[in-house]
Formats: C-alpha cells, sequence, structure tokens
C-alpha cells in the first residue's frame, strides 16, 4: 500500500511538526515501503490467532495507593525553556487556527 | 410539531486516591503549580508507569454499583491528540476493553422509573491545566492534575427531558459519594458532565442530529444548558434550518450555548494499546471480595428507610440521595425516637437553613444530637412547632441545646388550664360581635371562625400557649 502526500501532511499537521515538501516526499517513499512490509505480513492467515494488544505474556502489576514522590519542581523547571510563577509557558494554543 | 428530546451523558469521575492512577504523587487539590508533577507526569523519557491498585478497586465497585459486567481483562491504550497539558502528546485510557461493561441506573421523575443503559465506563488519566491570562502573549501549564485517574462513564441515548438528565446525574453523584470513592464536588471538577443533545418529531424512530453540550459544572446548568440547546435546535428546524453535529459550550451569564471552532480533524485519535503497561486481569474472587466491600447503596438505603422508618418513597428518596444526609437522619431519628418529625425537620428548615447559608449538612451548627433535642421537647408538648422554629434558630446561632434556650428566653409552653382559662376569658368578653357570630353558625363555619380566637390567644400568650389545650378550651367555652 502506498501512503498520499496528503496522508502525510495530515499526520504531520496532527503531531504539529512542520514539514517541507521535499521531506514530505522523502517520506512518503518510506513509509511507502515500510507499509508495503505491512502489506507482507497482513497476507499472513491469522484466523484463530488470538488479537495481541502486549508483546509480553504477563500482566500488569498493581502498585499500593501512596504518595512515594517529593516535589522536584525547581529541577523540572530549571530545565525547561520558558517558566514564570511555578508554570511552564508555552506558545499561545488556544483560538489558534489551524 | 411536537418535539422529542433524546439525551446521552459522558460523565467523568475524578477518584479520590491519595496518588495518581501511574504514578506516585499526590492528587491533593490546591496545591502549588507543578510541585505535584513527577517524572512521570511530566512523561520525562526512560520513566514507565505503574497502575494504581486503588484506582482499579474504586473503578470494579463503581461498576458493581451500576450492575455493570466488569472487565476481567482491560487494557489500556493510547489516545494521542496534541495539546500543552498533556505531556506525554496522548492521555492513556482504555477504548476496546474496558473496566467496566454494559449496567444501568434507574431513574425516578415526577413517579415515573426509567432505565438509563450505561455503555460503558473507562479508567483513564486526567490532562493538566492551562491558564491563559497573559503570560507575555504565552500560557501557562500547571501539571498537578496530570494523571489524576478518572473514570468516563457513557451511557445510551435513554433519556429524554432535561429533569432525566439531572436526575441520572445526581444518582451518579449519590452513589460515588456513597461508595466513598470520589468527592462528588462539580465545582471542584470533580464530577463533569458533558451532553449530547438531539430533537425529533414524536413517533419518529430515527435520531436527530446531535450536539455536543461542553462545560455544564453544575446541576441546575445542566438543566438549564440542555433546555435551552434544546430551544435553539427545535427553532432552528422550525425555521427550515438543520442541526450541524457540532461542539457547544454553555455560557451560563447569557443563558445560551454557543459553537466551539468546528474541528474538521477531530477524532483522528490514532489509539492503539499502550505497550508501557501490561493487560490488567482480574479474577472473579478479586471481585467478588471488592463486592464484599460495597456498602449500602442509595436505592436499598431508600427502601429500608420506607420499610423501617415507615417514610414515604419522596421523603426516603430525598433523605437518601446524599449519604451525609441519610447519615444525619438516622442519627436524628435514633436519638429521639421520632423519624416522622426528624425527617420534615431535616428535609424543611435544615434544609432551607442550609441553602441559604450555602453549606453542607456535615458542616451545620446544628448537629442530629442539638436537633433530636429539639424534637423531643416538641414530642413532649413543652414547646409548640411555631415556638420550635425560633428555637431551632438560636440554636443555628450558637445560643445552646434546645433545653437552655427554652430556659434561657422562658419558652416553655403555657399549658396550665387556669392561666389559659384567664386569656380566654379575656379574649371573649373582648370580642362579642365575633362570639356571636360563632354562636349563630353551624358546626362546618364554627371551626373556621374558631381561628379568630386561637390566633388572638395565641398573640396574647406570645406564641407559648399549647394550641391543642387552647382548642380544647376554648370550643369549650364558646359551645357552652
Amino acid at each position: 500500500m502506498a501512503i498520499e502526500t496528503a496522508d502525510i501532511e495530515h499526520v504531520a499537521r496532527l503531531a504539529r511538526i512542520g514539514m517541507t515538501p521535499s521531506e514530505v516526499a522523502d517520506l512518503q517513499t518510506r513509509l511507502s515501503k515500510i507499509l508495503h512490509l505491512v502489506d507482507q505480513l497482513q497476507a499472513v492467515d491469522t484466523s484463530g490467532v488470538e488479537p495481541l494488544s502486549h508483546p509480553l505474556d504477563a500482566v500488569q502489576r498493581l502498585r499500593a495507593d501512596a504518595v512515594t514522590e517529593t516535589n522536584q519542581r525547581e529541577a523540572f523547571l530549571a530545565i525547561a525553556p520558558a517558566t514564570e510563577d511555578g508554570l511552564y509557558l508555552v506558545p499561545k494554543v488556544i483560538d489558534q487556527v489551524e | 410539531m411536537e418535539w422529542e428530546t433524546v439525551i446521552g451523558l459522558e460523565v467523568h469521575i475524578q477518584l479520590s486516591t491519595q496518588s495518581k492512577i501511574f504514578s506516585g504523587s499526590s492528587t491533593a487539590f490546591g496545591a502549588a503549580p507543578n510541585t505535584q508533577a513527577s517524572a512521570i507526569d511530566l512523561a520525562m523519557p526512560g520513566t514507565l508507569p505503574v497502575f494504581n491498585e486503588q484506582a482499579l478497586n474504586y473503578a470494579i465497585m463503581f461498576g458493581l454499583a451500576l450492575d455493570a459486567e466488569i472487565g476481567k481483562r482491560s487494557v489500556f491504550e493510547r489516545k494521542n491528540y496534541f495539546y500543552p497539558d498533556l505531556p506525554k502528546g496522548y492521555q492513556t485510557t482504555q477504548l476496546a476493553e474496558p473496566i467496566i461493561g454494559p449496567g444501568h441506573v434507574d431513574i425516578e421523575v415526577d413517579g415515573v422509573t426509567r432505565r438509563v443503559r450505561i455503555h460503558h465506563a473507562h479508567l483513564e488519566e486526567d490532562a493538566g491545566k492551562s491558564l491563559h491570562e497573559d503570560y507575555h502573549g504565552m500560557t501557562g501549564i500547571d501539571l498537578n492534575r496530570a494523571g489524576t485517574p478518572l473514570i468516563e462513564l457513557v451511557t445510551e441515548p435513554d433519556m429524554r427531558s432535561a429533569e432525566e438528565a439531572v436526575a441520572f446525574l445526581k444518582k451518579i453523584h449519590a452513589i460515588i459519594t456513597y461508595l466513598d470513592i470520589s468527592d462528588g464536588d462539580m465545582s471542584q471538577g470533580s464530577l463533569r458532565c458533558d451532553a449530547n443533545v438531539s430533537v425529533r418529531p414524536r413517533g419518529q424512530e430515527e435520531f436527530g442530529t446531535r450536539v455536543e453540550l461542553k462545560n455544564i459544572n453544575s446541576f441546575r446548568f445542566v438543566e438549564r444548558a440542555i433546555k435551552c440547546e434544546v430551544t435553539r435546535q427545535i427553532d432552528l428546524i422550525e425555521d427550515g434550518g438543520t442541526v450541524v453535529q457540532e461542539t457547544r459550550l454553555y455560557d451560563a451569564d447569557r443563558n445560551e450555548t454557543r459553537s466551539m471552532r468546528s474541528k474538521e480533524e477531530a477524532n483522528d485519535y490514532r489509539y492503539f494499546p499502550c505497550p508501557d503497561l501490561l493487560p490488567v486481569v482480574i479474577d472473579d474472587a478479586y471481585i467478588e471480595a471488592l463486592r464484599g466491600r460495597l456498602p449500602e447503596l442509595p436505592a436499598a438505603r431508600q427502601a429500608r428507610f420506607e420499610r423501617d422508618y415507615e417514610l414515604s418513597a419522596y421523603d426516603a428518596g430525598v433523605l437518601t440521595a446524599e449519604r451525609a444526609v441519610a447519615d444525619f437522619f438516622e442519627a436524628t431519628a435514633a436519638a429521639c425516637g421520632a423519624p416522622k418529625l426528624a425527617a420534615n425537620w431535616i428535609m424543611g428548615d435544615l434544609a432551607a437553613q442550609l441553602n441559604k447559608e450555602e453549606v453542607s449538612i456535615s458542616a451545620a451548627p446544628i448537629t442530629p444530637e442539638l436537633l433530636a433535642g429539639l424534637i423531643k421537647r416538641i414530642q413532649d408538648n413543652t414547646i409548640s412547632s411555631k415556638i420550635a422554629k425560633q428555637v431551632f434558630e438560636a440554636m443555628w446561632a450558637g445560643e445552646g441545646n434546645a433545653d437552655q434556650i427554652i430556659e434561657q428566653r422562658g419558652l416553655r409552653q403555657l399549658s396550665d388550664t387556669g392561666a389559659l382559662d384567664k386569656i380566654i376569658d379575656e379574649i371573649v368578653n373582648a370580642s362579642p360581635d365575633q362570639v356571636a357570630q360563632y354562636r349563630a353558625a353551624d358546626e362546618g363555619r364554627r371551626k373556621k371562625l374558631l381561628g379568630f380566637f386561637v390566633g388572638q390567644v395565641m398573640k396574647a400568650s406570645r406564641g407559648q400557649a399549647n394550641p391543642g389545650l387552647v382548642n380544647e378550651l376554648l370550643t369549650a367555652k364558646l359551645d357552652g
């Protein structure tokens, strides 16, 4: 299966990744190859095989409900690009026309 | 044309665990920004989520209360979308295999019972908060709330009026507060509600186009928002327009809904199973152990109130809607031995006062012991019901218990026949016209005319005369 330019642009927009037309073209080739591999996998008869939700044959461990983390705010704020009043600052996102 | 409203609800319930759903950060409300956001909550590389046992247990208990199927195997998935208060770029939630399967809740509106089917309910994490005040043109992000455990419950489109939607939400509120799995405080966002609303001509099978209403954060607003959206849709269709499927925000100040920017690319969340979390698998023994921990639920408690205290279905329903109110009632009834009077006082004067002062019953200055003390004095005729209201107000103001207030203010009911006779004689002698009118009247009319004399006696005794005795003495006097 080949992937369309529009699909790549759509996915890039959802992930908020800006791409140049040449990058889109390059990705289109490479992603199409991956999807071709998927096509080959799809051809295998998997009827009777239970769908896999996790590669490990194990179940989730549970954690007791207790507060174990301490306040590390200053350390985290120190590595953020912009902060104020204990808040992380990000570009305004509301009312942004897509 | 006659229109029918169709409503389905999506309800978010914040669970009152100590720590977050996948990390050991505190979930306490009101902390300074980002002081409860750990490396896991911030989505730092190399961190791994570990599922909180209590969140699982709370969800199972909730599912059992809804008579729902419990998922013995549930799977967390990633719901991918980009928003800065969601540091991972996805919300960990459940989709194909939720913890709670189909169930139901019965609601009653105007004496009619309706069963609302639950489509499913799942566990997920909350996002952080965006603060859009001006930070030099930027947005501030507080991630304290990120990772707080939520249950999202989705109903079938089974409600047919705004009143039914409110009744459903109140029932959910009662269930979660009885289970003590959430504080259910809508004003703090512990209980949130989105409503899917559509209209169709009555009798039509097919659903109309639905609109999702957001931002309705009180029981009252749920009712008002749905009502004004229904009116908007009907007006639109009757004017020849069509309803567009969209999300609308309720503006409480203007009492109107307005369109949010329509998102053409909405609902492209690219869900997939979360590789960081394994399937959650539980067995029957696990579920049954939790069933054994369930407290008496609202419906069972209501039935017991009707049976044991001989209350009406309505009274029992009102008293059991909130666990704290039901507890207050039972404590009062036990202390005074008069359940019906206790019910009347709690639903009447106490409820009115709580409403007026905007305090919860658990924070009220009047305790079950105080109220029971008052009711005992009404029962043994120390005071009349009318004077009791005065004592109630004084108790609310912190002037002591009923006995102290009755003593201090000299409110003891006048039951001394001699003293009452004296007052009655004075009134009868001072009102010859009314007496003549009374004596000329037939029995039916006499009862009405007696009211004048009773009123005069009560006034002369500053409300302290025993009304039963006054009636008796007056009738004897006037008839004789």
